[in-house]
């Protein structure tokens, strides 16, 4: 419902800043026109929304109501749904399970990329461009090719169906794209302050600490997320590597054939709730998303 | 920014170097392993050389879905570029609005890829989708379950759904970094509308234009999740892309030996890919 409501705000919002911001020189050609442009990214956002909309309709329609009549809101809301997967520990329990390899993933990933990302941006180094090209690779690697391998690496060390597993599999890709991301933001601060800092008599522990920290504060900010996005948005290796125990709540989404046949309002309240973590955070990385989407390149 | 050699940074990048070797390395090579030895069940294991590369290249089965993932690469390609330029440019650039677009637009970037699926596979569904629903309304015999079209026409709306607000938002990124004083000089200048972008916002788009290019080229050839919630590869075979074909080799019928091969040369692309992307990269760093 949220999602129907922010888009009708959003309409008489964006000619309102249009007619301020285009560049005049854009707005006037010789004659003075109106200008329809508000109207692409309007339609666009419509066209993004809609697809939402209709899950979050669907969570909160019974079944009855989803299969059998057709409505553009519920007719009978019900909170039944949301019921379900609170009370059911088979449901709520994926979602406690992806929240703690998320969790996990992302605290490995950005502990080790700090120094990592570090010495890219400071130090020369006998092969620092193989190694950070090495690292892109196995960012680009698809999920693919990892899940059968991965499956036999972690039965070998006993950690199947655990959460430490997925955390650690997961790596594979966020530990690349933390180093990235955090090594566009370390670039961007000045040498000349890790130099002040050494001539003060700080340490290096202190200086990294105390100082250096702070100031990309934004950039672990931002790289934290993205490691907790990729790690909660992925499902192929998650899925090979559990079976009960840790099994994410994508995977138990997979599952909701019954014996009364499918539970369309279930599937589609459990989808609501995976889109919460991202909908609460995005305005804060709203300005980053770009960049972090470029690996900090941009 | 100048860089002083020091060995000793290798100290700092040996914790990334060690799991990334853990999570990487050690899968990789046995998969490498897997892809030159046959076996015949009890762990014995026998050399067979290059036989599953020659069996994987010489069958149609793999060229089949390399040609179906290029082709659906191309398609969204051609759509989401010129599109997300489109929106970029029509985007406001102060006020309210900038925050609103913003956050809806990435919206959609953040959902798991399993309920993107799930949430087409609903939306598109002739009983109970909106989509369906109404293009079935309207006398379209629309149906992604039976219909080989249909089911390719409901994946590339759902990528194009999906993530042409990353090339938007990596466009956006790259038009408010041009001076106002670029506009002003175009307009005394009286140029044209389409000069002002052919000229000025064009060729200032370019760096962002090609990792957007290369961003989505690489996930798109890499797509797993979506498709196999919407369509699970069918109807036939009309949607199963590499990286499905490849699980249901691995997983499902445990081919190791051609799923292992294929998982190279897949890889490979993959690796040539990257160091497309990584040249791009860091001789842009160089020029900024």
């Amino acid at each position: 419902m949220t999602a129907r409501v922010e888009t009708e705000t959003s309409t008489p919002a964006a000619p309102a800043a249009m007619a301020k911001s285009v560049p005049q020189a854009l707005a006037a050609d010789s004659t003075p026109r109106r200008n329809f442009g508000w109207l692409v990214p309007t339609l666009y956002i419509i066209f993004l929304m809609l697809p939402i909309y209709w899950l979050v309709n669907m969570s909160f329609k019974t079944n009855t109501e989803i299969t059998g009549t057709f409505s553009l809101w519920p007719q009978d809301p019900t909170l039944r749904n949301y019921a379900v997967i609170f009370t059911d520990p088979a449901w709520y329990s994926g979602y406690i399970n992806s929240i703690l390899y998320v969790v996990m993933n992302t605290v490995i990933s950005v502990a080790v990329a700090l120094p990592a990302a570090y010495a890219f941006s400071r130090y020369r180094f006998l092969g620092d461009k193989h190694l950070f090209f090495w690292l892109l690779t196995n960012r680009m690697a698809p999920p693919a090719v990892f899940a059968l391998p991965f499956f036999q690496l972690y039965s070998a060390f006993g950690l199947i169906d655990t959460h430490i597993a997925v955390a650690l599999a997961h790596c594979l890709f966020n530990v690349p794209l933390a180093v990235w991301i955090l090594e566009g933001f370390m670039s961007g601060v000045p040498k000349e302050i890790d130099e002040t800092a050494y001539i003060d008599g700080y340490s290096f522990p202190k200086f990294f600490a105390k100082i250096f920290v702070p100031l990309i504060a934004s950039g672990i900010g931002v790289a934290a997320f993205f490691c907790f996005m990729f790690s909660w948005v992925e499902l192929l290796i998650a899925r090979t590597l559990t079976t009960t125990d840790a099994k994410p709540i994508a995977a138990t989404m997979t599952r909701t054939v019954s014996a009364s046949g499918m539970d369309w309002g279930v599937l589609a309240a459990a989808g609501v709730l995976t889109i919460i973590p991202g909908a609460l955070v995005i305005y804060f990385v709203r300005n980053y998303i770009a960049k972090g989407f470029a690996l900090g390149r941009v | 920014m100048e860089r002083t050699w020091n060995n000793k940074a290798w100290f700092m990048v040996l914790p990334v170097l060690l799991l990334v070797a853990f999570s990487a390395v050690i899968p990789l090579m046995t998969v490498v392993n897997y892809s030159v030895q046959d076996t015949f069940g009890n762990n014995q294991f026998f050399w067979a050389g290059t036989d599953w590369f020659t069996e994987i290249l010489h069958s149609d089965r793999f060229w089949a879905a390399l040609g179906r993932n290029l082709l659906f690469s191309a398609i969204i390609l051609t759509i989401e570029i010129p599109l997300g330029i489109l929106i970029a440019l029509n985007m406001p650039k102060k006020g309210l609005g900038v925050p609103v677009c913003l956050v809806l637009m990435s919206l959609p970037l953040l959902i798991p890829w399993n309920v993107v699926g799930t949430i087409w596979q609903v939306f598109g569904r002739v009983d109970i989708g909106l989509l369906g629903f109404t293009l079935k309304a309207l006398g379209f015999d629309y149906n992604y379950v039976n219909d080989v079209f249909d089911a390719w026409v409901t994946l590339i709306v759902m990528d194009v759904w999906h993530w042409t607000s990353l090339v938007v938002l990596l466009c956006y990124a790259g038009l408010v970094s041009i001076p106002e004083a670029y506009y002003q000089a175009a307009k005394i200048d009286g140029a044209s509308r389409w000069a002002v972008f052919r000229h000025i916002q064009l060729p200032k788009m370019k760096r962002v234009l090609l990792i957007a290019f290369l961003l989505r080229f690489m996930d798109s050839f890499m797509i797993y999740t979506e498709p196999f919630v919407v369509t699970g590869g069918g109807p036939g075979n009309s949607t199963t892309f590499l990286s499905i074909d490849l699980v249901k080799m691995a997983i499902g019928q445990f081919d190791l030996g051609p799923a292992a091969a294929m998982s190279i040369i897949y890889f490979l692309i993959i690796l040539l890919l990257s160091w497309i992307f990584y040249t791009v990269m860091t001789s842009s760093d160089d020029q900024a």
